[in-house]
């Protein structure tokens, strides 16, 4: 099938404004009749239900955590972009549109990124207005850092903790609605299902994390902001709770998912240290504003202390093999060039994964005061993970799964092809195409929930009757059933061998074959071995406890089940894409000198994968790419 | 150090430990034990799920412990429920603006003094650590983190002396004490948040009381 993405042709600066005015639109008195349920709190979660309970929705609102406070988008530390063209540097709607189309290396639809673009400016002012205490001058206006892929300063920040501001700001907004009704919040509550009838979207079936009671909750919507799934390999840089688990049950009901093969790897994480080690720790991508990566240029020189090492025998190969952007290049490209140089045997620290980023340039240029203002936190994260002093010397940094560009597919109104159900944030798979860059994560997430969903949700909702499905219906109390059947059999194992265990050999093989570098054979060998993990798991793994309960070690086998079925379906994509682009790097399609290589004649489309039942091969829908306002080029950084 | 403990409990047969954690990178606030004796293990702005064992030494006895004060009833083994810090936030800490219709974010400057003020304060990971800590079970240090940094912006001066009014009742009705100077909850903050900002909620509460937002010659307009 030939998806239609349904984006609004004709001139893309007044796209939108088009769009929004030939929506319907749902009166006042009307709304609160309609029932919204919101999945997830981070910031596409927390700012659409917190807009849509101000708009006079009926909201409900679930997140896993203790707290909506607490999503993943918290540990965001560089910043948010906007086009607002403050350092009067050149910066304007279409250059981030241009950037980010470019960054996620042609395979993202023009008119949603246009958007996104277009409304950035908005977030900006609506976070100061909600008290985030964005970076400020002696002047007292807004300051701006530059960012990877980019070559404007357009990239706001709250000193190491964007992130986690824009999370609470997003966050208070959400109280407020709570406060006043209009938004009912239960936190430790995770979706197990989603309930569908007459092929909409209707209700989810959640576990309730304390009680273990399994409930359904009827809605006129379903909006899902459940984050990524880069937790599918072993040690990435997500929480520990985050999981591919909401985006799966969606699946398997029907939603399509998108491109699954387009994972970002990035570059600056602090490298492994154990064997116990449960995560990774990211270091901003803006410590590349003033940090320069390197490594010794002779292999002999690898084991030396970095001082011993001097000027003219250092590489600093960003700079060396991307001269216009340097240390900025953007994530996919600087992390290849980092494994490159750990693969040739010049890598540092005790496991040779890993390459210096030095700021001895940046101390002497600006002083250790100016750089402790601007990466304070930053440093001490990294002091207190590695016992190093980095004012004194380099950091040692390697690049670990961090982000999913890839998932539910969506059309311009963010609705899935299962209608009512809605799909924000890095949950979907709209903006960001093969390869996302620095600070637009949380631009999207915002966009999304802030100024997309409250217009084309209720174009949907105008044309349905409220409240036509409640929890008492018929595929509710069958959704229970199978929930409970699924814990039920998890427990009824009894296996030996622990959850985690099966996560990190399912994580581990998912690292190599089908991770920084793909080819056909890794890929091959490894859809070959996940349905023997699969077969393991369901015969050896051990589920202490019981469902009705607090158990998290039940909640941790529910995840790994879902990711080791998804897991299969994330390399089938990757198989299939027999090209290279953004984070998807096959090593048969590469230029000479090492950089990606698209096959525009044949995959300049979106992979949208439909689940055709246990043991049956998943369906391939396309929907093709269309580029009228930026031409299709080789992606350079040079 | 909890995971490797549960993986060999699990490995036995026995039951795992239950404890809250998730981001690992000691910004997300979920992670929550009193290490022997202190909550986040006494070491200088570090939350649990940050503090290695190679600050231990080889054959140590930890006792680890969950929350304990009276806001925070536990659920199971070091789990707590935390609920009511985000119904003290609830309660006014926040800015009320509707989304879209807001002027330009450099509209009205703020000086950097106060832009560093705010954010020194904002920094709070809401893990509750500062309750535990403290003998009262007060969450002044919360509170006040809070108070102050909308405080100090102009957009948040608009409801500053009822936003103070309602976060103390608020304070009452959910079961916490009252600062009484102990400074522990300084001395156990992740992020280092000052007391300073206690000061400030008290000079802001002094405000609201003047205005008569609160008290006992609270107006009903």
């Amino acid at each position: 099938m030939i998806l239609d993405g349904k984006a609004p042709t004709g001139p893309i600066e007044t796209t939108w404004e088009r769009h929004r005015s030939d929506m319907k639109l749902v009166n006042p008195a009307n709304k609160r009749k309609y029932r919204i349920l919101v999945v997830g709190t981070g910031l596409a979660g927390a700012s659409a239900a917190a807009t849509l309970g101000e708009l006079g929705y009926n909201v409900e609102a679930f997140c896993y955590q203790d707290s909506p406070r607490r999503a993943h988008c918290i540990a965001a530390q560089g910043g948010i972009n906007a086009a607002k063209n403050y350092p009067n540097d050149g910066d304007s709607v279409f250059r981030l549109f241009y950037d980010t189309i470019k960054g996620g290396d042609f395979r993202a639809r023009e008119a949603d990124v246009w958007r996104l673009a277009q409304v950035s400016n908005n977030i900006i002012d609506q976070c100061v207005a909600q008290g985030v205490p964005f970076a400020r001058d002696y002047g007292g206006h807004l300051e701006t850092r530059s960012f990877g892929g980019a070559q404007v300063s357009r990239t706001f920040y709250a000193r190491g903790q964007t992130g986690q501001q824009l999370l609470l700001g997003a966050y208070s907004a959400l109280s407020r609605q709570i406060r006043a009704g209009t938004v009912k919040m239960y936190p430790r509550t995770e979706m197990l299902d989603l309930v569908v009838v007459n092929g909409e979207a209707k209700g989810i079936t959640l576990r309730d994390l304390i009680t273990g009671e399994v409930r359904c909750h009827a809605g006129d919507a379903v909006v899902l902001c459940s984050g990524g799934y880069v937790n599918v390999f072993h040690l990435s840089t997500n929480a520990m709770g985050c999981s591919v688990t909401a985006m799966w049950k969606a699946y398997k009901k029907g939603a399509f998912l998108a491109n699954p093969c387009y994972t970002q790897v990035h570059p600056t994480c602090i490298p492994q240290a154990g064997e116990y080690q449960s995560k990774l720790t990211l270091m901003s991508e803006s410590l590349r504003n003033d940090g320069r990566c390197w490594v010794p240029r002779k292999r002999e020189d690898v084991g030396k202390p970095p001082d011993a090492i001097p000027e003219d025998d250092r590489d600093y190969f960003l700079e060396r093999k991307y001269p216009s952007y340097g240390n900025l290049a953007p994530r996919d490209v600087a992390s290849r060039a980092v494994k490159e140089q750990c693969d040739d045997g010049r890598g540092v620290g005790p496991t040779g994964r890993g390459v210096y980023l030095d700021f001895k340039d940046a101390i002497r240029r600006l002083g250790e005061h100016e750089l402790r203002e601007r990466y304070g936190n930053l440093f001490e994260m990294y002091e207190r993970i590695t016992d190093e002093d980095a004012y004194k010397v380099p950091m040692r940094i390697y690049p670990a799964p961090h982000y999913a560009m890839g998932g539910l597919w969506v059309d311009y109104n963010l609705m899935s092809n299962i209608p009512g159900l809605f799909v924000l944030g890095e949950a979907n798979f709209s903006v960001h195409g093969a390869n996302r860059l620095g600070a637009s994560a949380l631009m999207q997430g915002l966009a999304d929930g802030y100024f997309v969903i409250p217009y084309t949700i209720a174009d949907y909702l105008a044309r349905t009757k409220p409240g036509k499905v409640t929890a008492s219906h018929p595929e509710c109390r069958k959704s229970i059933e199978d929930v409970k059947a699924q814990a039920k059999r998890l427990l009824s194992v009894r296996g030996d061998r622990s959850v985690t265990d099966f996560k990190r050999e399912l994580g581990n093989l998912m690292w190599h074959n089908c991770g920084m570098l793909r080819s056909n054979k890794s890929l091959s060998e490894a859809l070959s071995t996940i349905p023997a993990i699969k077969e393991e798991f369901w015969q050896r793994v051990r589920v202490p406890g019981t469902s009705a309960e607090f158990n998290p070690q039940l909640e941790n086998a529910g995840r790994a089940a879902d990711f080791i079925e998804f897991a299969e379906l994330l390399c089938r994509d990757a198989l299939h894409r027999d090209e290279s682009c953004g984070g998807h790097f096959r090593v048969e399609h590469q230029y000479e000198d090492g950089e990606a290589r698209r096959n525009d004649a044949r995959f300049c489309y979106s992979a949208a994968w439909e689940y055709k039942g246990e043991g049956a091969p998943p369906e391939l829908h396309k929907e093709p790419l269309r580029f009228e306002h930026v031409h299709l080029m080789v992606r350079s950084y040079k | 150090m909890l995971d490797v403990v549960n993986e060999d409990l699990i490995r036995e047969g026995k039951e795992p430990i239950a404890f809250d954690h998730d981001c690992r990178e000691g910004i997300c606030g979920m992670c929550s034990a009193v290490i022997n004796g202190v909550p986040h293990g006494g070491f200088e702005r570090t939350t649990v799920c940050q503090l290695h064992m190679r600050k231990f030494k080889d054959g140590d006895t930890l006792y680890i412990e969950p929350w304990r004060a009276r806001a925070f009833p536990i659920l199971r083994d070091l789990v707590v429920d935390r609920g009511t810090l985000d119904r003290l936030i609830q309660a006014g800490g926040y800015i009320s603006c509707h989304t879209g219709g807001v002027p330009d974010g450099n509209a009205l400057p703020i000086s950097k003094g106060g832009a560093d003020y705010a954010m020194d304060a904002a920094q709070c990971i809401g893990c509750g650590a500062c309750v535990a800590a403290c003998p009262n079970g007060a969450a002044m240090l919360f509170v006040g983190a809070k108070v102050a940094h909308l405080a100090v912006l102009p957009q948040g001066q608009v409801e500053a002396p009822e936003r103070v009014a309602e976060m103390i009742q608020a304070m009452r009705d959910c079961g916490f004490g009252n600062c009484s100077n102990h400074y522990e909850c300084e001395a156990v903050c992740p992020k280092g948040i000052s007391v300073k900002f206690i000061a400030k909620l008290n000079r802001e509460f002094l405000k609201a009381l003047i205005l008569a937002k609160t008290g006992p010659f609270k107006s009903s307009d």
